[in-house]
């Protein structure tokens, strides 16, 4: 600690000092992993999905087993990945928090003094936030698979990856957590604290499924399937069941819902203070 | 250098900056002056592009801060306000930070030897006293090794040593020909700190003033005189446009003569004097005096 700072020789001289998108994205990395709650919340969801998804397998096949369901009427492929469902609440929750922690602390003006223009600030959150969700939990859906079909062999209704809808359904895993995360991520942009953007997240995958009930049934038929969680868990159903959207158009319903909310959490980071 | 030009901020019904224009130039501390809620931090956020002006413009270097290519090369900022996640250490802070523009690690950890964080440095940011935030703060600000700086109260919570080192950083970075501009609402600590004085109240500027001219205008320099004779002397001076009070009577508060035409009119009658001290407003009391104006005028106008 001293007052030399003046004499020293700036390290910075002759470094090419500028703001790119690359930057952003290396300077929202350090940001990520730089913070306990990243770790913590990854890490409840990859242990709630893979040991859910081991124990489901477990479980559904034994009852399968003793009632003697033939393997074709089986849907191991699901079972064992079911446990993103209860995943999909830690990505949310990281995915708000990603920004709010920053408007709550403060961190946002350190963040927007460093990078002034926003878009790119958008932009870096989603490409790190969206890549490693997508890495973990493809990844994550791998084991979850590869170990509930494990379990399902001894019962005898274990697949391989090669058969149908098996590839697709566990990176469908890491491609629906990652428009949770993303959805979730734009609420926070809109909301920008905490507690409404959980909400709003959840009130969208939960709750709205639980409202359309309320519906007559010739009109939740046609509401229900484009709801989020409805539309997106899809891609991880082996065979298409009734009054729903197909895998790949499902997932993309879904991703519409993550464009838009990261639309408006744009506008509202481009049009109001810090 | 830093300009605002018309600068003017509403927040509904309140207006927290009010047609503020003012140029801060390189070379000499420019301390920015005025009462709490009179407007500082606001005029800071809108020089950083972090909020929008109602109406006219901040320049930072001639440009608006964020169409800047190096932003922080160009300011170098510490905000009134923490701006620091409570759950990132202060290294990890910094090098998100740097990481933006490119700045090299040995950068980063310069400049935690510089503010003495160095032995903290792995130590999550949320544990950090007032001081030791604030010195966290100075080392963002000089991250990029800015032109100019922007610095909003930096001396709450420091401790003296503390208050020493900043005042010592803040000198040699003007002498350097950057660009400081400091914001405080104690003028005993702008006295110490700053040549050029812009001050404000309720949003609007009172003052573009050096520190000496601030104190000169604010109330005129006394003179404090006491003799053996006191009711002679006050006789002699007691002339048009000199104002003699006194607490007592052999004390004489002279306003209007210098200490030198007091002497040589004491001395020309042959009186001995015992005490002859002359007073400058201290800067407190002509800050004072000046918001008080000021003041004055807003509720006159209202």
């Amino acid at each position: 600690m001293s007052a030399a700072v003046v004499e020293r020789p700036s390290s910075v001289a002759g470094t090419d000092l500028a703001v790119t998108q690359r930057r952003i994205i290396t300077s929202e990395w350090i940001k990520l992993r730089s913070l306990r709650s990243t770790w913590f919340s990854l890490g409840a969801a990859i242990l709630l999905d893979i040991g859910l998804g081991i124990l489901f397998s477990g479980l559904r096949g034994n009852d399968a087993a003793t009632h003697q369901v033939p393997a074709a009427d089986f849907d191991s492929i699901e079972v064992s990945l079911r446990g993103m469902f209860l995943a999909q609440l830690a990505v949310g929750v990281l995915g708000v928090l990603v920004i709010t922690g920053e408007y709550a602390t403060g961190m946002i003006r350190a963040s927007l003094s460093a990078a002034p223009r926003r878009f790119p600030v958008l932009v870096g959150k989603v490409a790190v936030f969206g890549g490693v969700t997508f890495t973990l939990s493809t990844l994550m859906g791998l084991i979850a698979f590869l170990g509930g079909q494990a379990v399902l062999h001894t019962d005898g209704y274990g697949v391989s990856l090669s058969s149908p809808g098996a590839a697709r359904a566990v990176v469908g895993v890491g491609l629906y957590l990652t428009v949770v995360g993303l959805l979730a991520l734009g609420c926070g942009f809109a909301f920008r604290s905490t507690g409404g953007a959980i909400a709003a997240v959840f009130g969208l995958l939960l709750v709205l499924p639980l409202l359309a009930q309320a519906l007559p049934n010739s009109v939740a038929d046609h509401v229900n399937k484009y709801l989020p969680m409805v539309a997106g868990s899809q891609i991880i159903a082996p065979h298409q069941a009734p009054n729903v959207l197909g895998p790949w158009t499902g997932i993309g319903v879904s991703a519409l819902y993550a464009v838009v909310a990261l639309a408006v959490g744009l506008f509202v980071l481009m049009r109001r203070d810090a | 250098m830093i300009e605002a030009l018309r600068l003017t901020k509403r927040y509904g019904e309140r207006t927290a900056v009010d047609d503020l224009s003012f140029t801060v130039r390189p070379g000499v501390v420019t301390g920015f002056l005025g009462p709490n809620g009179a407007g500082k931090s606001t005029t800071m956020r809108l020089l950083l592009d972090l909020d929008e002006p109602t109406g006219g413009a901040a320049r930072v270097n001639g440009r608006r801060y964020r169409d800047h290519r190096a932003p922080l090369r160009e300011v170098g900022s510490l905000l009134e306000a923490r701006a620091i996640h409570t759950g990132r250490s202060a290294r990890n802070h910094l090098l998100a930070l740097a990481a933006t523009h490119g700045i090299p690690r040995r950068r980063v950890d310069e400049m935690l030897d510089l503010v003495g964080l160095a032995g903290v440095a792995g130590k999550r940011a949320g544990g950090f006293s007032l001081g030791m935030g604030q010195r966290l703060g100075i080392a963002s600000a000089l991250l990029g090794d800015p032109h100019t700086l922007l610095l909003d109260e930096p001396v709450n919570g420091l401790d003296p040593e503390g208050v020493l080192w900043i005042r010592n950083l803040l000198k040699s970075l003007a002498a350097e020909g950057r660009t400081v501009f400091v914001s405080s609402h104690l003028m005993s600590e702008m006295a110490l700190t700053a040549e050029h004085l812009i001050v404000v109240g309720q949003g609007r500027l009172i003052a573009d003033t050096t520190v000496e001219e601030l104190t000169r205008r604010a109330s005129p320099a006394a003179v404090t005189v006491r003799s053996e004779q006191d009711g002679r002397l006050r006789e002699l001076l007691g002339r048009d446009g000199v104002t003699i009070t006194s607490a007592d009577n052999e004390r004489l508060e002279v306003v209007g003569m210098t200490s030198a035409e007091i002497g040589r009119v004491a001395a020309a009658a042959g009186i001995a004097l015992v005490e002859l001290t002359p007073h400058q407003a201290s800067l407190e009391e002509a800050f004072m005096q000046v918001t008080r104006e000021s003041l004055e005028f807003v509720g006159a106008t209202r």
